[in-house]
């Protein structure tokens, strides 16, 4: 056996030329701990990081992939898309702009992804928000989606799954994104009443007029760990009380010691859970 | 205080004094013909200034530390209050007060954001901000007046829901979000008056209602102003701008669908004539509660489910849905 320094093979020391030839977004490095991971790895790893355990924020349609038994998710309410109700601009683009440039970089029609899906085998009715559109944020569009997919778990008595991400009401539309709080809590006031589960997964972040309604009214409360879940954000607080914030301040570990959500789960493993979860309730 | 488009009626108004003060010295025909002009020009220039009013300068009369307050109300409106207080779990939150009144001849419960006027009760009362124990508060007596079969009234007067660390702690969305939830299935009629600023969630959170009335003055707004002006331009300074752009007037949400009724004024402000303005708010309480007594408790569920599942503006398969109202704005 040859010793230590003595061995050449490829596979111990890359070349620098096939190095350089690596395509861009093939390696992701980790917010929390800088670790660098192959994207395929952090794919088998749902997104997160192997070291530090960091919850990498995702996207709607990842979120579909880790969650549903495999292309068990059917999309529904496609075609309906906002409006700029109160000429909205912010001196130099218009809402409406902005609407469209959102829509062409995220390839999404607006911050929520609604359907029906199955979870280790259980029907369920399912909302996924996307924080990567306008910050998830919660105008008509997203109120009104919601209540139809609240308003199809009534209708088909099938479990509601609605996992959120998003800093709140969405500014732009002004009135009428504050008044889809009250809109999507009465819709799950109607779920409640006709006893049919509801399990809300809070992910990083979760703040405002989205945690200020339907994200905190689960049956359970899911939250991912570290995740930022709140009713202000920490700069507005910081700013009010003149102070700086604890750390550990508004995360899911710091929500589940005050009893404001049931459990923290890993997102490796969140469907089972569900999965077990909606077993007890239903 | 007087407001800056305030200033020249206030002006005139000094003037009229001191023109009253040497009439009352001197009797002398020629001052009271000046003290009717003035009098007249001051008329002229109130209504001049309230008919053009901006939205920003109706977001300083909704603040105006002169224009009552829900414990002002309370007064002029109502009889033999009983004020309840606690949410029973940690403490009494007295930025918002609850309790029993008659409305003449009908028991009602009341429930409103109070701000104080004095540094003293402004710490008492935390501005008008309220922490979750507060709304809690709130949910506790609605349910009692649901109860007891008996209407419910809030008042919205508030910058919104406190942002503090105790808040975070005692779950403020969590306290907001039920009350949502649980308002939406009241069995009891509910109505809401915005008599100041109505502060986003904060101000929703005891606000669910099957009708919403506004004073013409009074604002409601996803966000203020200022904190607008800071996600925009990083510059809270141009509040004003923000103000136009959010559509917070009570005008503006009649127009969306978003509230009922407004309230007419005094002219000048509710600051001015805090009788006048009790009297048109009872008024129209007094009217919408003769409507909705007649409601059973499962219409008055469905009437206020409806209201807000209609609430919202969106196109579908190129159509346009809306909850505006199919008039010209003027």
């Amino acid at each position: 056996m040859k010793k230590w320094y003595e061995r050449t093979d490829e596979k111990r020391i890359p070349e620098k030329s096939k190095a350089k030839k690596m395509p861009e977004g093939l390696w992701s490095k980790c917010p929390s701990c800088g670790k660098v991971i192959y994207q395929e790895q952090l794919i088998d790893n749902q997104y997160t990081c192997m070291e530090c355990d960091h919850h990498f924020r995702i996207g709607a349609k990842e979120r579909i992939e880790i969650t549903f038994d495999d292309k068990s998710f059917k999309e529904m309410d496609t075609r309906i898309t906002s409006l700029n109700p109160l000429e909205f601009t912010d001196n130099i683009t218009s809402y409406d702009k902005r609407l469209s440039q959102a829509m062409k970089k995220t390839n999404l029609t607006e911050a929520v992804v609604t359907g029906t899906g199955k979870i280790y085998g259980i029907h369920v009715a399912c909302a996924i928000l996307d924080f990567n559109f306008f910050g998830g944020s919660m105008g008509s569009v997203v109120g009104e989606k919601i209540t139809r997919v609240v308003e199809k778990a009534i209708k088909n008595k099938i479990p509601l799954v609605i996992i959120s991400m998003s800093g709140g009401a969405r500014m732009q539309e002004g009135i009428f994104s504050l008044m889809q709080m009250a809109k999507t809590s009465a819709a799950l006031a109607l779920l409640s009443e006709k006893r049919v589960p509801y399990i809300s997964i809070l992910a990083d972040p979760t703040t405002g007029g989205v945690s200020a309604s339907f994200s905190m009214l689960g049956d359970i409360n899911i939250a991912e760990p570290k995740a930022l879940i709140g009713f202000a954000g920490p700069r507005v607080i910081e700013q009010t009380i003149k102070q700086k914030l604890p750390p550990g301040f508004q995360r899911s570990e710091f929500l589940l010691e005050h009893g404001m959500v049931d459990i923290v789960v890993h997102r490796k493993a969140l469907k089972a859970t569900v999965a077990q979860l909606l077993r007890y309730m239903t | 205080m007087i407001l800056d488009f305030e200033k020249p009626i206030n002006d005139l108004e000094k003037k009229l004094e001191t023109v009253q003060k040497t009439y009352e010295k001197h009797p002398d025909p020629e001052r009271k013909i000046e003290m009717k002009n003035l009098e007249k020009q001051i008329k002229r220039l109130k209504i001049e200034i309230h008919n053009h009013l901006t939205p920003w300068q109706r977001v300083q009369l909704a603040r105006h530390p002169a224009r009552p307050y829900f414990l002002d109300y309370v007064k002029l409106i109502f009889h033999n209050f009983i004020e309840i207080h606690g949410d029973r779990t940690f403490k009494d939150d007295k930025s918002v007060v609850t309790g029993w009144a008659d409305l003449d001849n009908q028991s009602v419960m009341l429930i409103g954001q109070q701000k104080g006027r004095t540094v003293e009760e402004n710490l008492m009362r935390n501005f008008g901000s309220m922490h979750p124990e507060g709304y809690r508060k709130a949910l506790r007596v609605m349910k009692m007046a649901e109860k007891f079969s008996k209407p419910i009234i809030t008042f919205i007067d508030t910058q919104g829901a406190y942002p503090g660390i105790g808040a975070e702690e005692r779950g403020q969305a969590e306290a907001i979000a039920r009350n949502l939830k649980e308002m939406s299935s009241l069995k009891v009629p509910v109505i809401t008056v915005v008599i100041g600023e109505g502060g986003s969630g904060g101000a929703l959170g005891i606000g669910v209602a099957n009708k919403v009335l506004m004073l013409e003055n009074s604002t409601y707004s996803v966000i203020s102003p200022e904190g607008c002006a800071s996600i925009l331009w990083r510059d809270a300074t141009r509040a004003p701008e923000a103000a136009k752009a959010l559509k917070l007037t009570a005008q503006d949400l009649y127009y969306f669908g978003v509230i009922d009724l407004i309230i007419d004024e005094p002219l000048g402000g509710a600051h001015t004539d805090h009788l006048m303005t009790a009297n048109s708010i009872k008024k129209e309480i007094k009217n919408t509660l003769a409507k909705l007594n007649k409601l059973s408790s499962k219409s008055l569920v469905s009437q206020r489910y409806h209201k807000y599942r209609t609430l919202g503006e969106y196109i579908e398969k190129n159509q346009i849905k809306t909850s505006r109202k199919k008039i010209t704005k003027k």
